[in-house]
């Protein structure tokens, strides 16, 4: 390009230039290294030491700071950044253990007071004391009693709502006796923290209470429960050890009288569950096994290491009175009986802490004597002959040999009775609660009436043998199973040791292969099981084939001879097996699974779930001029994944694989798939113009064609347009190739002047022309309309229509003629650009540059001018002629003058001419839509091929309209 | 200005009380004329910072120019037919245009080299642009499609069609995570990325051109029934009409300016019109010449604007060269 040339040194300039070189100026020296000094951010000098020593000189003679000391910091006046001071609290400073100490709450996330269950639960509290008696300080729950928190947890506020009270347990009401008065109070089970310890009294079962009596139907709260507390031992003391009692050791036990916990321990623990006072009270002093006798002790003939007391013993054979009252009563004699039986218990001595004496006593364990060697035992070995053991596979070889020698062969899976595999499909439906499966419930209903009758006669007739050795139902079990389960049949085949029932199943399996196999005539590629051995699926396939054949020896001879008895027989198992799970599917399993109908839906075509509303309603708010909430809508739209990440914005829809708008699929062949832009069924925006006032020819014979569709069946239209088609496709080309070609001037002036022409339109009319096009039916629907049409008129041969064809062409004529003289006006202006070919115009490049290659393609070149709304502005005269001058010249500006003088003629005419056309219209509004719609539809396409058969007008036949529609198909399809 | 803009009810209420309207602060001096030398041109497009134009020219090139010498930079060829759209990244390191040829090229704007030539549309491409970050190139064409191309990746298929037009894109915008299409089905799409929204405006007349306002909350469309009309983006209701000119039959511009306050449209009867936004006045008709003005382009940040009738691209200014320019210069009539 030429002004490249020039354009070159305009080029932006980046960054700051170097100074330019004088020549004059010396050469810089390099400055010696005993120069090069380093200064500070003041300029000082600083004195390089080594870098061993530290580097630079840096302080006061190398110390830190300044001759002072430590360099003061600088003060910075802190009134403007208070905010920003940096308070420094004691915690820093402080270890964590010990902000308790100081008050100072810790930081972190504890449970809130509302949530801790840290309120006095009377039970949890008995449960400590009794645990805290145990413990090496005893006595050390007593601050926590004296300090308890007054809010209740969550937890048992909740209960309280529900109707819990204190002291109940937690469950259902139970339904039992009234407790009896008791003398000894409530005396209740305690878990396994019960200390019978010489009181038998707190044994009161809940059997006991069975035969206590009390009013029917009362329901009472289950029984409280105290909890086990779990402290882990940590003394090194034995088992039972217990520590020095403070309340004795301290206070004497004199003045422990209210305080349960300064009472001596049993006496203690006894007061805790609500035990009554027993016996002599103590001296005091120190007691427990800790201490012996104090220095303080006067009384020096007490035991030093353990005082006993006679009180601990009994004093009477046969038990003291049971406390309840009912001593001398004669009482039912189980009762008797099971506070005799609690009552051993105490002579057994005492029980250590957390334990109970066991209820039922251990039944002895029986020791049998090693059985006598018979007498000519010789401790020898014997090795039984080996056995592959890579064949097993799966498993480890010492574990298969050891597997071996201890069974014999080995057992590739020993069943769990019971487990997953070995319920049928009803146990684990009843197991999981699932409903019925919808089908057949046995296999013989699998089964095709035929193949059951077989299979009945085979059972009935030629299986005696195997149903001797396996009774029937063992047959029809091993038929269920085959069904049911691979792993049920895995299992059984190979773990049951008992080979007689063994042969007898496989048996009456192999037959039920046989049964399901033979006959068939399946060429086709079956399962494969044994892929990975070639030999042994070689074999399989004999297996198969000669089942096929309904041979009943098939197993046997089919299996590999060369090979152990107990590989043999393995290879029996898989084969049957295999035969029958993967037996062909026409007999079992067919009815069960339906196969889909088709791979690839042709018939369906995917459309937009979310319709556009009525245009009919928005066209009137158009008009109206209401825009918003009418003339809106909003749809769910789904942009791409990597579309949003391109956008960075997160993905609307995360994790959803909709791309778009999302669609449905409908039938393709439906009308109404096309008819139907809304979902209320009407007919679309394109047949049905927005307006009265503006409606097209083309419009009112889509309506018509619609009322007629409704009329007739679509499927015929469909199937009688596409005959036609097929029969107009060879006459369609020639003649419109010829005339493109003869025409060619000629239809360009046409296409420049409908340019011209929709230029310089009405308002309406653009519109008019613009809805059509943008709101063109599809194809099917155009074949349809006038493959009926011309269907009709074949058959019906309205003359009207014909007539009105010849008014209108012979309109076309006349409008020729008349535009005549403007005709080199308008072909001049355009065309001024296409005779020079180089600067391209909008409309003229496409016919000049394809005139020679196809006329498919030339008119497909011009309808694409004319197809699509808004066009490209043509350049001007100017430009092409060169385009070189900026300014015009006199005559162009003439020229241009002339142009727009002739547009408005042209529009004066034109509104003539439309007119006539309205009138027309209304005339024949009735019988003659689509030939105009046609005719209208494509301006200049047809006006240029009229012109060329314009002769003989009366030729616009069915075929000449086909043509066109063809035409029309194939700008589509481009 | 939207502040000013009670949107939606159409009341119009002045939050400052200025004591005294400016005037209208409108290009209407020419300042420089560009014969571009490559036939007609088909779109003028100011750069991301406005120091630089693109023209598109029909005679298959598009050209690079400094806006400020009215020097010509650099030319790009490599398109097959007329250039119709072209646009700049935000870093002014390279270009996308679209043409005839049914391709969408992305160019080094140093080497003036083709970085990549995206084909898939069926038509010819009529309108194109970068996002925000230059990450994706969206075009639409005549064949009703709008399609996302990845300029990161090397794949040369389109990220997404976005299909739902009935007809051709004639024109489109992004800004930030919208995009905005007008098509000749007289439908004006906005399809929200961060909602996954698709809002359709229906204007019933084919759109020629669609604009987001500077401050995000209006759109602009033009249309073949000779009007501009301003909807309020979020609602779709109509803020404004703008009537007058003449746009029947072309694919012509139109543009906000660039404090929203005039909306500004191309003609066929070469000139250029300039309504006040907020009282859709006629506020300045500029004459251009005396054919159809093309395309226009407003300066991002200044009082400035592009206009392309022909093969001349002319610069629109708000003081004439080295006369300072007083009010009462009237306004061209």
């Amino acid at each position: 390009m030429a002004s490249d040339s020039d354009s070159d040194e305009d080029f932006v300039t980046y960054g700051t230039p170097l100074e330019p070189l004088e020549e004059d100026e010396p050469l810089k020296k390099p400055v010696p290294l005993h120069e090069q000094t380093v200064k500070d951010e003041k300029g000082r000098y600083q004195r390089f030491h080594g870098a061993f020593t530290g580097g630079f000189s840096a302080g006061y003679f190398n110390t830190v700071g300044t001759k002072e000391g430590w360099a003061p910091s600088t003060f910075v006046s802190s009134r403007q950044q208070k905010a920003e001071k940096q308070h420094v609290r004691p915690e820093d400073f402080m270890d964590d253990e010990d902000f308790s100490e100081h008050g100072i709450a810790p930081r972190e996330i504890t449970t809130s007071q509302e949530f801790s269950s840290g309120r006095k639960d009377a039970v949890r509290e008995k449960a400590r004391a009794v645990n805290a008696q145990a413990a090496l300080i005893p006595g050390d729950t007593l601050l926590e009693e004296l300090i308890s928190p007054a809010r209740l947890s969550i937890g048992v506020e909740l209960l309280r709502k529900m109707g819990w009270k204190e002291g109940q347990g937690v469950g259902p009401r139970v339904k039992r006796k009234a407790r009896r008065q008791q003398t000894k109070g409530s005396s209740r089970v305690h878990g396994v923290v019960l200390p019978p310890a010489g009181s038998e009294d707190s044994e009161q079962e809940e059997d006991d209470d069975d035969e206590e009596f009390a009013p029917e139907n009362v329901t009472f709260a289950p029984k409280d429960v105290t909890p086990v507390d779990f402290n882990p031992k940590v003394g090194v003391q034995g088992l039972g050890y217990r520590g020095l009692d403070p309340g004795l050791a301290l206070l004497g036990g004199g003045a422990a009288e209210h305080i349960d916990l300064f009472r001596p321990q049993s006496d203690t623990r006894s007061r805790l569950f609500g035990g009554a006072q027993r016996g002599s009270r103590r001296g005091g002093g120190v007691a427990g096994q800790a201490f012996g006798v104090g220095a303080l002790e006067d009384d020096d003939d007490e035991e030093v290491y353990h005082r006993d007391s006679m009180s601990r013993y009994d004093t009477v054979l046969g038990g003291e009175e049971p406390g309840d009252g009912l001593y001398g009563w004669t009482a039912p004699q189980q009762y008797k009986k099971k506070a005799e039986k609690s009552k051993d218990a105490s002579y057994l001595g005492k029980i250590l802490e957390g334990f109970t004496l066991a209820q039922k006593p251990v039944r002895d364990k029986t020791i049998f004597p090693p059985p006598d060697l018979p007498r000519d035992y010789r401790p020898v070995h014997r090795f039984r002959p080996a056995v592959d053991v890579k064949s097993l596979s799966g498993v480890s070889p010492a574990l298969a040999e050891a597997l071996k020698t201890s069974r014999g062969h080995m057992v590739k899976e020993e069943p769990e009775q019971g487990g997953r595999h070995q319920l049928d499909s009803g146990q684990r439906r009843a197991l999981l609660g699932e409903d019925t499966l919808q089908g057949p419930s046995s296999v013989m209903e699998l089964l095709r009436p035929e193949d059951r009758e077989r299979l009945k006669n085979l059972r009935n007739s030629s299986n005696v043998p195997a149903t001797k050795a396996a009774p029937t139902p063992l047959s029809q079990d091993a038929l269920k199973s085959a069904v049911t389960l691979a792993g049920s049949l895995a299992a059984r085949a190979a773990g049951s040791a008992d080979h007689g029932h063994d042969r007898g199943h496989d048996h009456g399996r192999q037959q039920e292969a046989l049964a399901a196999w033979k006959g068939i005539q399946t060429t086709s590629q079956t399962f494969r099981p044994f892929e990975k051995n070639p030999s042994k699926q070689a074999r399989y396939e004999m297996y198969l084939n000669r089942l096929k054949q309904g041979d009943k020896d098939a197993l046997e001879q089919s299996l590999d001879s060369g090979v152990t008895e107990w590989e043999r027989s393995r290879e029996r198992d898989e084969f049957v097996r295999a035969s029958i799970l993967y037996r062909p599917s026409s007999s079992s399993l067919s009815s069960r699974f339906t196969r889909a109908k088709k791979e690839e839906d042709d018939n369906s075509v995917e459309v937009s779930r979310d319709e556009e509303g009525d245009v009919d309603d928005k066209q009137a708010a158009v008009n109206m001029k209401m825009f918003g909430k009418l003339t809106r809508e909003t749809f769910e739209w789904y942009p791409d994944k990597l579309l949003c990440k391109r956008f960075n914005v997160p993905d609307p829809y995360p994790g959803c694989g909709i791309v778009g708008l999302p669609k449905v699929k409908r039938d393709k062949f439906s009308v109404f798939n096309f008819l139907t832009v809304t979902e209320s069924r009407e007919p679309p925006a394109p047949p049905k113009p927005p307006e009265s006032g503006k409606r097209s020819r083309w419009d009112v014979s889509g309506q018509k064609a619609e009322e007629k569709k409704k009329e007739e069946d679509p499927l015929s239209e469909l199937l009688s347009a596409a005959r036609n088609q097929t029969e107009t496709k060879p006459e369609k080309t020639l003649p419109a190739s010829t005339s493109t070609n003869h025409q060619t001037p000629d239809s360009r002036t046409k296409e420049a002047k409908s340019a011209d022409q929709e230029k310089g339109n009405k308002d309406d009319q653009e519109e008019e022309e613009v809805e059509e096009e943008e709101n063109r039916p599809p194809m099917d629907l155009f074949k349809a309309i006038f493959a009926g049409s011309s269907d009709e008129k074949s058959s019906s041969s309205s003359e009207g229509e014909s007539e009105d064809e010849e008014e209108e062409v012979g309109d076309i004529k006349k409008e020729e003629v008349q535009g005549e003289p403007q005709l080199i006006n308008l072909f001049k202006v355009p065309s001024s650009s296409s005779s020079s070919s180089v600067t391209s115009s909008t409309t003229t490049p496409n016919t000049t540059s394809s005139r020679h290659t196809a006329v498919v393609s030339t008119q497909n070149s011009t309808q694409v001018e004319e197809e699509f709304g808004p066009k490209l502005p043509p350049p001007s005269a100017a430009l092409s002629r060169g385009g070189a001058t900026s300014i015009r010249s006199p005559a162009e500006e003439e020229k241009l003058s002339k142009r727009s003088k002739d547009k408005k003629h042209k529009n004066k005419k034109q509104h003539k001419h439309k007119k006539e056309k309205k009138k027309k219209k209304h005339k024949k509004h009735k019988h003659k839509g689509k030939q105009q719609k046609k005719s209208k539809k494509e301006t200049s396409d047809s006006s240029s091929e009229e012109d060329s058969d314009g002769g003989e007008p009366e030729q616009v036949s069915t075929e000449e309209l086909l043509k066109r529609l063809k035409s029309m198909k194939s700008h589509e399809t481009w | 200005m939207a502040a000013t803009l009670a949107v939606g009810s159409g009341v119009f209420v002045m939050t400052f009380p200025q004591p005294r309207p400016q005037a209208p602060q409108l290009p209407q001096h020419l300042l420089t004329t560009i014969d571009c030398q490559q036939g007609a041109v088909r779109a003028v497009r100011f750069n991301a910072d406005g120091n630089y134009a693109l023209s598109c020219g029909s005679d298959k090139s598009l050209k690079l120019w400094s806006v400020s010498r009215g020097t010509l930079l650099k030319t790009y060829s490599g398109h097959g037919y007329e250039v119709l759209d072209a646009d700049g990244s935000y870093d002014n390191s390279q270009l996308c245009s679209c043409s005839s040829d049914k391709t969408v090229i992305l160019w080094d704007v140093a080497t003036g080299q083709v970085t990549r030539k995206l084909r898939g549309h069926a038509g010819k491409v009529n309108c194109v642009q970068f996002n925000e970050e230059a990450t994706v190139i969206l075009s639409g064409s005549i064949d009703g499609t709008v399609r996302c191309w990845d300029t990161r990746s090397r794949r040369f298929e389109p990220i997404q069609i976005l299909d739902e037009a009935r007809d051709g894109i004639s024109s489109l915008k992004v800004v930030q995570h919208e995009l905005l299409t007008g098509s000749v089905d007289g439908r004006v799409r906005r399809y929200d990325l961060r909602m996954g929204q698709l809002h359709v405006d229906f204007i019933s007349s084919p759109i020629t051109c669609v604009c987001f306002s500077q401050d995000g909350q209006c759109t602009l469309s033009s249309s073949l029934d000779s009007t501009v009309r301003l909807l309020d983006k979020s609602t779709g209701e109509m803020l404004g009409e703008y009537k007058g000119h003449k746009m029947k039959g072309y694919k012509l511009d139109c543009c906000l300016s660039s404090k929203d306050t005039h909306v500004l449209s191309c003609s066929e009867d070469g000139h250029v019109y300039c309504w006040d936004l907020v009282e859709g006045s006629l506020s300045l008709k500029l004459p251009v010449g005396k054919a159809v003005v093309q395309s226009l382009s407003f300066h991002p940040t200044e009082t400035c604007l592009l206009t392309a009738m022909e093969g001349r691209v002319q610069l629109w200014g708000l003081e004439p060269e080295e006369t300072v320019k007083t009010e009462e210069d009237t306004m061209a009539s």
